[in-house]
């Protein structure tokens, strides 16, 4: 795939056959030879070749410790680390030194809560005192948040003595805007929200949580990562104060993410991890450290994975993302619609094709979301089930589990229509049609 | 379906154990306590265990009668929600385990575990498998790694909740 494709509609059969030929696994066949249908890119995308070669070439070829080192090897190493920090931060519209990598986006978030954590114990100076907190302070989450963006709050209000808040969802599954005005206050110090639910899909309107959170002095740290593989991101734009996305879901390698921060922010945001890489002058009694983005970048980084994340956003970037949007805009609609049209199936979440991802998680009445994700299985159909790591939102909607389907670039509508006809046929194989009156076995899942 | 794989995996047997199971239902009040009062001569456990890759739930309590010289497990209850494959294994257990004692069920663990592990090729030991009854039918589950946990949920709930019953500690003695 060279040429840029066209914004303005979505990607014709041939383009996205020539799409589907960069990456390799998806070739590949499962047992008795069936196709893959593969519907998981929202737990992890597949990469392209272009990906893979760019890992590979940097150990053939460049392989060296980065910001050290006189030697030419070193050299280009360095650039190569640091020309993928520069694609990446541009890929979502900010500078390259505001940009820290990360092992992933858990890791990234967490970042940000432990050197909050570190500003509350005095650490980081006068500077640093913006970002402490203590009793009576507040931090804001929503109930669609994953565990990766809920439980390192809660571990630092419980650290700090400041109180968890959150925002509800409705019965869509989008967060209350309402609650928005009742909620955040002039207590709220934190406002973490994402920006795209990975269980309902829904897309959160960025800019109403950005003005409140202004109005009361909170910093907004989003989590990005099912927004930027998905959607034109641009965190500038957006206003966000920190966020947070993964290399694996933006058709990048595992083991590496990103954490913006503005600036000013993370110049005075106090370290988190300690140790190599990230000092200035270090005495047996003391240290002082590097500026950002280095001063959150502890120990030896995972060279090779950022450098295939920076060929994963100009991969992307290539096909432009307007057009990656309106290709999974359309998928969006069509899973919505397959699922819509097997009886016993209710979708959590958005059931209209507006704001949303084509990420669409559902219910089988009668049916465990374990046996249903089996039986699409046994069609070459790989789903998600289970919570997705979002445990409140699914209690929120009173069930244990769901099964998830996501598309993504590569998907196309034919594999649509092999999960819909599995799903089709996943009530009568379990005899869920003739016995739900009787004996609602797991219909109280 | 597209092949016989889904009837393997799952057997008319755990279908019917799903939908109609056999022990399912706690007592009152035994909640998720880690030990029950139990009667006169009875030793009771309750172990509540999750699946953290689903999040299925499933609690079961054994009520075991300590006062011959090897302990029998006198009733078996199990409540919880998850998939038809947790489920039924919960219902075979009930039926497999209750009135045997702690030898005998010590000696179906072992086996439903090799069963497990057999990656859908079953037991060598065919007296073995025979005495796992309606819990042979769960050797197409092996085959399918993700789902082994599943199928193992009521049997590691009920060694559990053995050990907190303090059975154990007469079996031993």
């Amino acid at each position: 795939m060279t040429s840029t494709l066209d914004a303005t509609r979505t990607l014709s059969p041939e383009e996205l056959a020539a799409v589907r030929a960069d990456f390799p696994l998806l070739s590949r066949t499962l047992r008795d030879g069936r196709p893959l249908v593969y519907l998981d890119s929202g737990a992890t995308s597949q990469k392209p070749e272009v990906v893979l070669d760019a890992e590979q070439d940097f150990y053939t070829q460049r392989n060296a410790a980065v910001h050290r080192g006189a030697h030419q090897l070193a050299e280009e190493a360095t650039e190569a680390f640091e020309g993928a920090r520069s694609r990446v931060a541009s890929f979502v519209g900010v500078a390259a030194d505001e940009l820290v990598w990360t092992s992933n986006a858990t890791a990234g978030i967490n970042l940000v809560a432990y050197a909050m954590s570190n500003a509350s114990l005095g650490r980081g100076g006068a500077a640093a005192r913006r970002f402490a907190l203590g009793p009576g302070d507040e931090i804001v989450v929503t109930e669609a948040e994953h565990h990766a963006n809920l439980v390192p709050w809660q571990e630092l209000a419980a650290r700090t003595g400041a109180t968890l808040r959150w925002l509800g969802v409705d019965d869509d599954g989008r967060i209350r805007l309402e609650d928005l005005a009742t909620v955040v206050g002039e207590r709220t110090r934190v406002l973490a929200f994402t920006h795209a639910s990975n269980v309902t899909g829904a897309i959160t309107p960025v800019d109403a949580f950005v003005a409140r959170a202004r109005e009361v002095g909170a910093f907004t740290v989003l989590d990005a990562c099912q927004s930027v593989p998905h959607l034109p991101v641009d965190l500038h734009a957006l206003g966000v104060d920190f966020a947070a996305f993964s290399g694996h879901k933006m058709l990048g390698p595992t083991g590496v993410g990103a954490l913006y921060g503005r600036r000013e922010l993370l110049a005075d945001l106090p370290p988190f991890l300690t140790g190599g890489s990230m000092v200035e002058v270090v005495t047996m009694e003391q240290t002082t450290y590097a500026p950002p983005p280095q001063r959150f970048e502890a120990g030896t980084q995972m060279v090779a994975q950022a450098v295939g994340m920076g060929v994963a956003a100009d991969y992307l970037a290539e096909l432009g993302m307007d057009a990656v949007a309106a290709h999974e805009r359309q998928l969006a609609g069509l899973l919505l619609d397959a699922v819509a049209s097997v009886p016993g199936v209710r979708v959590i979440g958005p059931t209209d094709n507006r704001d949303r991802l084509a990420t669409v998680s559902f219910v089988v009445d009668g049916v465990h979301a374990h046996d249903v994700g089996q039986v699409l299985d046994d069609a070459g159909v790989a789903v998600r089930v289970g919570h997705h790591c979002a445990q409140p939102l699914h209690r929120r909607f009173g069930v244990a589990a769901t099964a998830r389907a996501t598309a993504s670039v590569y998907t196309t509508e034919a594999e649509i229509e092999v999960f819909r006809e599995a799903l089709a046929g996943v009530r009568a194989f379990f005899g869920a049609d003739d016995d739900a009156r009787v004996h609602r076995h797991g219909g109280d899942q | 379906m597209s092949s016989g794989s889904m009837e393997q995996l799952y057997q008319q047997v755990i279908l019917d154990h799903a939908k109609y199971p056999h022990g399912r239902g706690l007592p009152e009040g035994s909640g998720t306590v880690a030990v029950a009062i139990a009667e006169h001569a009875d030793a009771c456990g309750v172990s509540h265990q999750v699946n953290p890759t689903c999040g299925d739930e499933l609690t079961v309590r054994v009520d075991v009668d300590t006062s011959g010289p090897v302990p029998v497990v006198r009733d078996l209850r199990w409540d919880g929600q998850g998939c038809s494959i947790s489920q039924a294994s919960a219902s075979v257990l009930h039926d497999l385990v209750v009135g045997q004692d702690l030898r005998t069920v010590d000696s179906l663990h072992d086996s439903f575990r090799a069963l497990m592990q057999s990656r859908g090729a079953g037991l060598d030991d065919e007296a073995a498998e025979e005495a796992l009854g309606d819990a042979a039918a769960f050797t197409g589950v092996s085959r399918y790694s993700a789902r082994v946990k599943c199928a193992l949920l009521g049997w590691v709930a009920m060694s559990d909740a053995l050990i907190l019953s303090g059975a154990r500690t007469q079996e031993d003695a």
